[in-house]
């Protein structure tokens, strides 16, 4: 009996090993398997079990963490949220992130491996660190002016300092308060159904996201390129442009919005908005050339990211001579972002050179120290400084004395160019009122911001729609924002 | 009654020795470890959720320390000799067990088990004093094996009669308590099968007719096999009914443990296992609830590739996963996730997660050293009975501790079963006390020179101190 009772006994001990090598393999050799296990939800119990960083606008934060004492513990809140959507996006437990609470999810949620204070060390650990703050290049002031000036309407608004690329301002309305969606009851989903059936489309990032045709704003681009081209050498020299203007190779015939285009030289066509001159202008410099100005000035490029990825902006170059006359005066496939328009008029301020646009000016520690910081961005010549001068002349007359009026600051320069937009079919959508602008105080070495705004005012009477008459206005409340809060320089 | 034809003394049973040191003043001491471990255990979950002692500490470990020391007193009292493991490693389990319910109510505010499981566990305890002083020899329980199975056979029964609960029908509700009858009949059966086995021990061990032609299957008489398999297969059949296969489980393999102790015929091993897998066959067949579970064991996480979520056994392994190898502290995991369970059948994972490897591993051994502690009392005693049944209780805590620990960590399907003092479940506790202090009682008599049955003894040697190689090797 007793060899017995050890054999059994021997066996139980066999049953204890089993145990223990088997608690091994689970918790040391499959453990990293299972942790990254897509059904694991302690990844995600982890990331809200901390206040997340916060979004800062001037230095102040325009987000929060609220601590609910629930499972998910923190919940993302913002402070004027609907402003600051198509900036911040949102941060859902249930619905994840996007735009900067997406791009920077690392610093905020303190998983960045540069969140150590040990990086090399941080990277190996894959640990949790105290959420990092996320300081942006916005101007209060200029996002609230540009809220403000398109408030009830639908439209977007994108503000740029020319000489960096900083996103002053960066606005989409219809807007929708990205807090609705934080924490993850069933209000969370009701608001997710909600604003993904609304026809207005809020969660639209119609600034970065959203492309629309330019217009006559385009022509700032095809003059750069006539210019370039070396097709216009005189802005007072006349064209010989035909009014109407048959588009090449058709019997359509192109008209204007207003009388007196006819063989005009650049500086009233410019002034006047004559489609017939900038049609032909671009048919003359020739697809190849446009196209490549075009590209400079950003358009064609999936790439760019302010981090967030933007929208392409588009000038078809497979076109005919027709098309290429139509695309020219920003019709048929030209394509673009209001920040894409903006980067337009920040290049014609800043000497010709195309700053890439950011939003995220540094991203620091919860203890104040820098992760890392913007630094000097990547930079394209646009057009020959000579010629960026010439636009800009041109731009300060429509201002001064053209359809752009209405952005006339006391004390400052302001070029800018207007632009109505048809679109739908056969064109039957309401026209967007386009605006690009800069502005430079009086003080100032240099322009301080340029800015795009697009109206898209669908309950608007046709006639009333006009890029100097709706957008104007909003363009010219950001650039005064801008000029005021720029420190003044020394003397 | 079944007293007839046992021998007093088993055959190759160890030689009378001089009783071994007492060793209570070492039983106290670890006692104390054991009810400060806790105490420390549940302070930890304090300071990591609230910042704070929690205010129920003092009275949580006063307690714990005065049942601890009732139970201490009572053994000394009554059962000087005893083995001073057992009933510190009881404490402790309990303790930590405790702890690890505590820990979870913080998840679930609605739903509080821990007080309910510290009124049960004071119960285990009483049980085991009154146990450890009414009881003053085990060999009385031999009289009463057909008393105590045909008790175990209606326990089993009754809860057929009451409505399952979460697929098991193995409850009964009595004045709003919740009683695991099925967790009692456990060591009823252990004392019966002993009792049985001693006392047919030769007739079992004696070769019958040939089996298949094959030299050592040889089958005892069928009067005497007769009894035995019919009773095992009226326990296996209700918990067939009643869904419980880790109580099935443990069963059948006690019964193959002890028959084979008894008899020493590796036959019966053989035949034990043809006959586990052709009931596992069977009862896979036939009861889509077992053949899930086989499934979920091969392929735990098929729930999760099919878009239906984590099922318990995937949560239940990625707390165990998410605890590495120390663990993330006590009071910061989140093996809530398992669901309802968590508690009492998944209570491992709490400790996989929160205590790590290292503190899982721990808990196995304290788990081995107990049935070790029996195994060596086993080893020790000279009578059939005892033996059979220190190695028969001892093997209910190591096959329960397999079953389930194997069964949460992925090694075999999983079977609804509770851990023995860790995991929620008043019946479980009670049991598991109840299983200690007949250790205890068996131990007392092993180690003392009462060793020796009162018959004539052999006038054997005298070889000085008698040390039994380590059961577990």
């Amino acid at each position: 009996m007793t060899r017995h009772i050890r054999h059994a006994a021997f066996f139980c001990a066999l049953l204890l090993a089993a145990l223990l090598v088997n608690a091994a393999r689970v918790q040391v050799v499959e453990a990293p398997a299972y942790d990254d296990n897509i059904a694991n939800r302690r990844t995600t119990i982890a990331r809200y079990g901390q206040p997340r960083g916060n979004i800062l606008v001037d230095g102040a934060p325009v987000t929060g963490s609220q601590d609910t004492g629930e499972h998910l513990r923190y919940e993302r809140t913002y402070t004027n949220g609907p402003m600051y959507a198509p900036v911040t996006g949102y941060a859902s437990q249930v619905y994840g992130t996007t735009l900067l609470e997406h791009t920077e999810d690392g610093v905020l949620a303190g998983t960045d491996p540069l969140l150590s204070p040990f990086p090399l060390w941080g990277a190996a650990a894959r640990g949790r660190y105290p959420g990092g703050d996320v300081v942006t290049t916005l101007r209060r002031t200029a996002q609230e002016a540009a809220y403000e000036g398109l408030a009830g309407r639908k439209g977007a608004v994108a503000a740029i300092e020319p000489s960096t690329g900083r996103i002053l301002a960066l606005v989409s309305a219809p807007s929708y308060d990205p807090s609705v969606l934080s924490g993850n009851g069933s209000a969370v989903a009701r608001s997710w159904s909600t604003l993904n059936r609304d026809p207005d489309k809020p969660m639209l990032n119609r600034a970065a996201r959203k492309t629309y045709p330019p217009g006559s704003t385009f022509k700032v681009v095809t003059a750069a390129a006539a210019l370039d081209a070396g097709v216009v050498e005189d802005l007072d020299a006349k064209t010989r442009t035909p009014d109407p203007y048959t588009l090449p190779g058709t019997r359509t015939k192109l008209t204007n919005a207003s009388e007196g285009c006819k063989n005009v030289p650049l500086r009233k066509a410019f002034e006047w908005s004559c489609n017939t001159v900038f049609a032909k202008l671009g048919v003359e410099v020739g697809v190849d050339r446009m196209a490549a100005t075009a590209s400079a000035f950003g358009f064609n490029d999936a790439e760019l990211k302010i981090p967030y990825s933007v929208a392409e902006s588009t000038f078809d170059t497979r076109v005919d001579r027709a098309q290429l006359a139509l695309s020219s005066i920003g019709q048929y496939n030209t394509r673009a972002t209001p920040l894409q328009m903006a980067m337009v008029a920040a290049a014609v301020a800043n000497g010709g050179q195309v700053r890439s646009p950011y939003l995220v000016e540094r991203t620091v520690r919860a203890g104040g120290g820098t992760v890392a910081a913007a630094g000097s961005r990547p930079m394209r010549q646009a057009m020959r400084p000579s010629t960026a001068a010439q636009l800009r002349e041109l731009m300060v007359d429509v201002v001064r004395e053209g359809t752009g009026s209405n952005a006339w600051i006391p004390g400052a320069t302001v070029g800018g160019k207007t632009g109505t937009a048809q679109h739908g079919l056969g064109n039957s959508g309401t026209p967007y009122a386009w605006f690009v602008s800069w502005a430079q105080g009086d003080h100032d070495v240099e322009p301080k911001v340029a800015v795009a705004v697009v109206v898209e005012d669908a309950d608007a009477d046709r006639g009333e729609i006009s890029g100097g008459g709706d957008a104007a206005p909003i363009a010219r409340a950001v650039m005064e924002a801008v000029l005021k809060s720029s420190p003044e320089p020394r003397r | 009654m079944t007293k007839a034809g046992t021998s007093l003394v088993a055959a190759d049973a160890p030689a009378p020795t001089a009783a071994l040191p007492r060793r209570r003043g070492i039983e106290l001491s670890l006692l104390v470890v054991a009810v400060l471990l806790s105490v420390y255990g549940y302070c930890a979950v304090g300071l990591a959720r609230h910042g704070t002692v929690p205010p129920g500490a003092a009275g949580y470990g006063a307690g714990l320390g005065v049942l601890a020391l009732v139970a201490h007193l009572a053994v000394r009292l009554r059962a000087p000799s005893a083995d001073p493991l057992l009933l510190p490693i009881g404490v402790l389990l309990n303790g930590l067990g405790l702890v690890l319910i505590y820990r979870l109510d913080l998840e679930t505010p609605g739903d509080r088990a821990a007080p309910t499981q510290l009124v049960w566990s004071t119960l285990g305890v009483t049980l085991f004093i009154l146990v450890v002083l009414l009881l003053r020899d085990h060999r009385v329980l031999q009289r009463y094996a057909y008393v105590c199975v045909v008790a175990a056979l209606v326990l089993l029964t009754l809860p057929i009669l009451f409505p399952s609960v979460n697929g098991a029908r193995i409850w009964i509700r009595i004045a709003g308590f919740s009683i695991q009858p099925g967790e009692f009949a456990k060591v009823l059966l252990a004392v019966f099968f002993a009792a049985y086995l001693a006392a047919n021990r030769s007739a079992l061990a004696y070769t019958g007719r040939r089996v298949f032609g094959v030299e050592r299957l040889q089958l005892p008489p069928g009067r005497v096999l007769g009894p035995i398999v019919a009773i095992w297969l009226v326990s296996v059949g209700v918990l067939v009914l009643e869904r419980d296969l880790g109580t099935s489980l443990l069963f059948f393999g006690l019964f193959v443990v002890l028959l084979y102790v008894a008899t020493g015929r590796t036959g019966w091993i053989a035949l034990g296992l043809l006959l586990a897998a052709a009931g596992a066959i069977a009862v896979g067949q036939l009861e889509p609830h077992v053949h899930g579970r086989v499934e979920d064991w091969r392929h735990p996480f098929a729930s999760i590739e099919a878009g239906e979520g984590p099922n318990q056994l995937s949560q239940s392994l990625f707390a165990f996963a998410a605890g590495g190898t120390f663990g993330t502290g006590l009071g910061l995991g989140n093996s809530i996730l398992i669901g309802f369970a968590a508690k009492s059948d998944f209570i491992l994972a709490t400790a996989g997660e929160e205590l790590g490897l290292a503190g899982l591993s721990a808990i196995f051994l304290l788990y081995g050293l107990l049935v070790e502690r029996g195994y060596r009392t086993g080893l020790a005693l000279r009578d059939p009975f005892g033996r059979l049944l220190a190695v028969g209780l001892a093997s209910i805590v190591a096959l329960q501790v397999f079953v389930i620990a194997g069964g949460v960590t992925g090694l075999i399907p999983l079977t609804g079963m509770a851990m023995p003092f860790l995991a929620q479940g008043g019946s479980s506790v009670v049991t598991n006390w109840a299983i200690v202090a007949l250790l205890i009682r068996l131990s007392d008599r092993a180690r003392s020179r009462l060793g020796v049955p009162r018959a004539e003894e052999p006038a054997a040697p005298e070889t000085g101190r008698h040390e039994h190689a380590g059961a577990v090797r």
